[in-house]
């Protein structure tokens, strides 16, 4: 199954992913119509940086994952045919038990609903909007083993030079 | 990006072909690797006008609203849009500046060029006041130009002197109470750029006054000052019939292609052309073929005769004919691209202006003074390249039309005066009354590879003939327009809705065309929509009503040039609405949104911007603007 993963060294902080994110969210999937839309659209991945690294966070769709175990109202869970975690909207009491237990930040608040929001990994595209609008191709969606050969191969790539791979 | 979608000129659509073959990467290859483009960017709320930036607002509200010096949309988008304008306002003034300085010269013998047009040297220097009794055309073109020149150098509190001299009346006085007029085009750049640097204004309002006042420097120290100054040198345009497209490229001549915007040194290579044919028949060849891209294309094409290769975005095409032997380029709208393409050929890119250099072009610096030794060096290197032509990569399409072009505003007024002589413009008023023509509109501007090349502009045009509108155009516009058969007496019978076709033939008749005038009337290059501005405002005159009140509009269905936002900014500051077939990068500000395109401005000064993409909407739009105007006149 292909997971979003993200090439550390390339983002950029250009925060395009947001855009895309927000406009995939909003309800005529246009930037133009977005931003002339009433009730704004809100993206689910977040460009944060720190530690010298900008990064582009969103749900990780966890094996095994926080969110769910803490949800008292078993509004969040694991779709058994994606594999993807997602929340139910009619179920979601808004205790925010999910946010406190997520490690990366991932879920925010839908201010209107007063429920949690986050990634749904654009199961309606071929590939996510993140994915798509990252000009650095810094966010990929990809096997974990293609990820990994790939990253071994630019590991190897200047070995004899003992540098790391560029 | 599938074919259909980056034009829909069947010359282009072969060459595209070609350039896959020859692995050519075309603007359009460029444009698809760009996509996504930055929201941030077609919304214009960044900001990098300081370096604590650069800043962008969130414009979903959740992240920042605010830059870190406390800049919000509103300010930003304000801000890009005055710096645009900017870029825009300077291109023309520093054209229009180079043809001033050409005149100049020439008055005191130190340029080679010869005033052709007395009369219109004449007409402009009775309108600025400059008394013309008993002055050779010398002493009077000097004085024309010192008067230019000392707008230029003006740091009085007066209005510039070409504007007062040429715009309509009731405008300047428009102009005067919102505080906008131009006072010398340098300066009101300098104090733009002024005013949008970091920590000056941060009223998004005032800005946008700035833009008009910017436009307005645009519209009389760039656009009018160029064609009066062009038209004093080389002639004032009266129609002529040429071809259109790529199919004008000849396999057995040496092909020179004529491109960008400024026609000093284009007019002297043509002449040098057609004076060194023989030494290309010495070659091999069987002459010297011309012709042009973009508005030097337009310059010589109504001066001329000389044929338009294609525009904008096909100029890498042209190059991937493999019949290009040189192309020589001055300045705005030469893609940086042409050099790595011309290196998959034979053909020789030749730079000419200081300010436009390209690694991998031959640079062949104009001189004023040794202009004809310059452009025959030009000629002759189009000529040693042509013997080292590969016959194997040749591919000239087909596909050319017939164009009719040359309608300056004093051509116009000459083909009218054969229905009425001592009032010329009676019978168009008097057809626009009746009905018979609903109203006119401009159509101008760039390609843009947003835009399958040229379907706006045709879709458009197609649309409003239909309805009886008739259209005037410049710029790419006219080139595309061209390229389609509208330029000619044909497309009257073909596309001109029942009343506006009786009317072309009137008119076409007593001009002694024996047909048809073209429905789309080529009035020129992209400064030439000065022409349209004297157009209309000498049929405000007539009328006796402000420009705002016409049933007119104008559209620049592709634009795609800073130079584009400034015209469109004086169209709508004179008074007319301005249709916009590509959303400018404002929409990040709802306020300056709405200033630009509904009340505030239109109550303010006439006109207003309309955006709509779809071209057959649109056209819906400008006709419904037309009727509204009509209403109001009671006609
Ligand atoms: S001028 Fe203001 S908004 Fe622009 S980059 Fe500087 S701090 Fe940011």
């Amino acid at each position: 199954m292909k997971q979003i993963l993200v090439d550390i060294k390339k983002c950029l902080a250009c925060k395009s992913c947001e855009i895309a994110c927000a406009v995939t969210h909003s309800e005529s999937k246009s930037l133009i119509g977005a931003v002339l839309q009433d009730k704004k659209p809100r993206q689910r991945v977040y460009v944060e940086a720190g530690d010298g690294i900008s990064f582009p966070l969103q749900c990780r769709h966890c094996e095994d994952p926080r969110c769910v175990s803490a949800c008292m109202s078993g509004a969040m869970y694991t779709d058994d045919q994606t594999g993807l975690v997602a929340n139910n909207p009619d179920k979601c009491v808004g205790c925010w038990m999910c946010v406190m237990v997520c490690p990366f930040g991932a879920i925010t608040q839908d201010t209107e609903q007063k429920i949690a929001q986050k990634c749904e990994r654009c199961v309606d595209l071929e590939e996510p909007a993140c994915v798509m609008a990252c000009p650095t191709k810094a966010i990929k969606f990809l096997d974990i083993d293609v990820f990994s050969k790939d990253a071994r191969l630019q590991y190897l790539t200047n070995f004899h030079l003992k540098e790391e791979g560029k | 990006m599938k074919w259909e979608n980056k034009s829909i000129d069947p010359a282009v659509r072969t060459m595209l072909g070609k350039a896959d073959k020859d692995g050519i990467d075309t603007v359009w290859d460029r444009y698809e690797a760009q996509q996504p483009q930055c929201g941030f960017g077609l919304l214009g709320i960044c900001c990098r006008n300081c370096i604590q930036g650069p800043c962008r607002i969130d414009p979903f509200g959740s992240g920042p609203q605010k830059g870190v010096c406390g800049a919000g949309a509103d300010l930003i988008v304000a801000r890009n849009l005055l710096r645009s304008l900017m870029g825009g306002t300077a291109a023309h003034a520093d054209h229009a500046y180079e043809a001033v300085e050409a005149l100049y010269m020439a008055a005191d013998g130190l340029a080679p060029y010869e005033i052709k047009d007395e009369n219109k040297l004449k007409s402009v220097a009775s309108k600025l006041g400059i008394d013309t009794e008993g002055k050779d055309k010398n002493r009077l073109a000097k004085e024309v130009a010192e008067t230019a020149f000392a707008d230029f150098a003006n740091h009085g509190s007066s209005p510039m002197k070409w504007l007062t001299a040429t715009a309509p009346q009731e405008r300047v006085e428009t102009w005067g109470k919102l505080g906008v007029l131009p006072k010398n085009p340098d300066r009101e750049i300098r104090t733009a750029m002024h005013q949008t640097s970091m920590g000056v204004d941060s009223d998004p309002v005032n800005l946008i006054l700035s833009a008009v006042k910017l436009s307005l420097a645009d519209g009389y120290g760039g656009l009018h000052l160029a064609t009066d100054i062009q038209d004093i040198l080389f002639g004032t345009p009266t129609p002529v019939v040429s071809e259109a497209n790529l199919g004008v490229l000849k396999a057995d001549h040496v092909n020179i292609i004529i491109h960008g915007h400024v026609p000093l040194l284009s007019e002297k290579v043509v002449e040098w052309a057609r004076k060194l044919e023989d030494e290309a028949k010495s070659a091999g060849a069987s002459g010297i073929q011309l012709s042009g891209l973009c508005c030097t294309g337009n310059e010589i094409l109504m001066r001329q005769g000389v044929p338009l290769a294609n525009n904008f975005l096909a100029q890498e095409l042209a190059i991937t004919t493999g019949a290009v032997d040189a192309m020589v380029v001055d300045v705005q709208c030469i893609m940086p691209s042409l050099a790595d393409t011309a290196a998959c050929y034979h053909t020789k890119i030749i730079t000419t202006m200081p300010i436009a250099k390209m690694p991998g072009a031959e640079h062949v610096p104009f001189e004023i003074e040794k202009v004809d030794e310059t452009a025959q060096q030009i000629v002759r290197m189009a000529i040693e390249a042509y013997k080292k032509r590969d016959p194997g990569k040749v591919n000239i399409p087909d596909e050319k039309s017939s164009v009719m072009a040359g309608f300056s505003v004093e051509a116009i007024v000459g083909a009218l005066s054969k229905l009425d002589a001592s009032n010329p413009l009676k019978p168009l008023v008097d057809n626009i009354a009746n009905g018979n023509v609903l109203g006119a509109c401009a159509v101008v501007g760039c390609n843009n590879a947003k835009v399958t090349q040229d379907a706006s502009h045709i879709g458009l045009v197609r649309e409003l003939l239909k309805n009886n509108v008739l259209v005037v155009a410049t710029g790419c516009a006219a080139h595309a327009l061209g390229k389609a058969g509208f330029l000619t007496s044909e497309a009257a019978e073909k596309y001109a809705g029942e009343t506006l076709k009786a009317v072309l033939t009137a008119v076409g008749n007593a001009a002694g065309l024996n047909a048809p005038l073209p429905p789309v009337l080529h009035m020129g290059s992209c400064v030439d929509n000065s022409r349209i501005g004297d157009l209309v405002a000498a049929l405000a005159g007539y009328l006796k009503v402000a420009v705002k009140d016409l049933p007119i509009a104008a559209s620049a269905p592709e634009y795609q040039h800073e130079k584009a936002i400034a015209i469109g900014t004086w169209a709508v500051s004179l008074g007319v609405f301005t249709h916009l077939g590509v959303v400018p990068p404002v929409l990040g500000s709802q306020q300056v949104t709405t200033l630009l395109t509904s009340d505030p401005v239109e109550s303010l000064l006439g006109g207003k911007f309309y955006v709509e993409t779809d071209p057959i909407k649109a056209a819906a739009g400008i006709i419904a603007h037309i009727k509204s105007k009509r209403a109001k006149l009671g006609i």
